[in-house]
């Protein structure tokens, strides 16, 4: 492989951890505090607010329903609104971005849904306020969970990336595509393959080691 | 210290409402005082609305109607800053712990100081003054993973104690321990009891616990309270089936199997024993009053079986001895007399 495809090949993976990184990161941003809300706001429970919880739980459903690669021509005029273009890198963010909350809003939810309902009970009799025990109980004791769920979402977006060449963005799908695909060099989509292979597997392992030094339900070794 | 503090239900039901317009009672008009210092049991099967009522004393649960007071604070009807300032009041173990496993020991115990507030050097000191209190200095910076289910259950106290409360509320903590952990981790709650001066109270289906750190105790049976006293007079002369049930297998002593294979229900003709069961409690149980049936009416008494044990602090006696059937309303009544109860079981010819 000539030098110039081996640069092509970084810029590329480059550019998918970009908008990977960018669109985890903001769909953390959104998806945390929805999928907070989405686990403790039914009927009874600690922010109980049934409607709210109804109406979100349908938006979050809908945008999931939504194949990703229909999303992202759907949403192009709110992408150009917000980023003054549709196509591009940076552009591609917005529809990964909104891919990825709805599915962290879940994984989140799932995570805290899993607590023992004796550690919010216990935290009540405490006195603790609704917000504190969010961030002292729920949040914390959900967080070797929230890992695994982010690791899932990231391994995700990172097969969602190789899409958005459909609206002009790079990475290491569009330059599958372009080169492997388009101009028949099986050896650039074998590259191609190679480094998202790696590339999952090095979240997957990241991911899964962070959790497991989190998570202390597990004895470890006598002290 | 500061002064322990009642608790007091009165008149309280709970229902819940059912699709189909059938309603569930879980709390049947209930009246009960708590006595401030007191260590009070409330006893009955599952089911039976003691959980209930538990979580009505830290307004975990709502009244559907009557009160809830905690000294001078009406629990039932506070809501919002005032209901959190009163349950910063009042300590509550469980019996599944309830402990978060990503914080140790101390991190535990901390956290009701957190959520009341305060930082720093004074919550690690409390901090560690509680460990020490409960004896898990050497565990202080574990994760609950590594400790065994008492030394759980001592977390969950110090975490309980953590803010100075007045009322531990305790919820069937020792149901998931072994015999020998329930009766160390009682005998902390009595002995935190003694010390601090706080008013305990407690549910539990086991009659065991109440005996061993009781002072008072309420029987709950289908939402309602069936019986309720001083832990030895209930001991002592249970009324309600229910009581009875509970307390079989505790205080009965067994007759011997050659006595009640032989025993009559009715008195035969012809010279024949009478089995009494003599139940004493408090002083009387260390008074020789056998002898004194031998002195004072010159009756050959046999004892067939017997125990006395500690009940609630009190000594408490159970005898069962047979004696010649003739006389044995003689004998009931001078031991009535000396405050004494008896009770002919049956005859033996």
């Amino acid at each position: 492989m000539s030098p110039e495809l081996i640069g092509l090949i970084a810029q590329a993976t480059a550019q998918t951890l970009y908008m990977v990184a960018a669109s985890a990161i903001l769909g953390t941003l959104i998806g945390l505090p929805l999928g907070v809300f989405l686990a403790t706001s039914r009927r009874g429970e600690l922010l109980a607010a049934p409607a709210a919880n109804a109406a979100l739980g349908l938006v979050v459903n809908a945008a999931r329903s939504v194949p990703f690669i229909i999303l992202v021509v759907a949403i192009i005029p709110f992408t150009r609104m917000l980023v003054g273009t549709s196509i591009g890198t940076t552009a591609a963010i917005v529809p990964l971005t909104i891919a990825a909350a709805p599915f962290i809003a879940r994984l989140v939810e799932t995570s805290i849904r899993d607590l023992d309902a004796g550690l919010i009970e216990a935290a009540r009799a405490m006195g603790a306020t609704p917000w504190q025990v969010v961030r002292k109980v729920l949040l914390p004791e959900a967080l070797p969970g929230i890992t695994l769920g982010l690791t899932l979402a990231v391994v995700s977006l990172i097969g969602y990336s190789a899409m958005v060449g459909a609206v002009g963005g790079e990475g290491l799908g569009d330059l599958g595509i372009r080169y492997g695909y388009q101009r028949f060099m099986p050896a650039v989509m074998l590259a191609v393959v190679v480094v998202l292979i790696v590339l999952v597997q090095l979240v997957q392992l990241v991911g899964e080691a962070i959790a497991a030094r989190l998570d202390k339900r597990a004895p470890r070794r006598p002290k | 210290m500061r002064a322990a503090t009642p608790i007091h239900f009165q008149n309280v039901t709970r229902t819940w409402p059912q699709a189909g317009g059938t309603v569930v009672t879980a709390l049947d008009d209930v009246t009960l005082d708590v006595p401030a210092g007191s260590i009070t049991g409330i006893i009955g099967r599952s089911g039976a609305g003691k959980s209930t009522l538990l979580r009505m004393a830290n307004g975990l649960e709502r009244p559907t109607s009557g009160t809830v007071t905690l000294g001078g604070d009406d629990v039932g009807g506070a809501s919002g800053a005032d209901l959190r300032r009163i349950r910063r009041a009042v300590g509550m173990i469980f019996q599944h712990f309830n402990l978060l496993a990503n914080r140790t020991v101390r991190g535990n115990i901390a956290l009701p100081l957190e959520i009341a507030g305060q930082r720093g050097a004074a919550v690690a000191a409390r901090v560690d003054d509680l460990t020490r209190l409960v004896g898990l200095a050497e565990q202080a910076d574990r994760y609950p993973a590594e400790l065994s289910g008492g030394q759980k259950q001592r977390v969950g106290i110090a975490r309980a104690l953590a803010t100075g409360p007045r009322v531990l509320l305790s919820d069937e903590a020792t149901s998931a321990l072994d015999p020998e952990t329930t009766r160390s981790v009682l005998g902390l709650l009595s002995d935190i009891n003694a010390r601090l001066g706080l008013t305990i109270l407690l549910i539990t289906h086991e009659m065991a616990v109440v005996r061993q750190i009781c002072t008072h105790v309420a029987v709950i049976e289908a939402g309602r309270i069936v019986e309720a006293g001083e832990t030895y007079r209930v001991f002592s002369d249970p009324r309600h089936p229910v009581t009875r049930s509970f307390l079989a297998g505790i205080t009965t002593v067994a007759l011997p199997g050659f006595i009640a294979g032989r025993m009559l229900a009715d008195r035969p003709q012809g010279p024949a024993q009478a089995v009494m069961q003599v139940t004493f409690i408090g002083d009387h149980a260390t008074e020789p009053m056998l002898s004194r049936l031998t002195r004072d009416l010159g009756l050959d008494v046999n004892i067939l079986a017997g125990a006395i044990e500690e009940i609630g602090t009190r000594p408490f006696g159970n005898l069962l001895v047979a004696l010649d059937a003739s006389r044995a309303a003689q004998a009931a009544a001078t031991l009535e007399q000396h405050g004494m109860m008896t009770k002919v079981l049956g005859y033996v010819a």
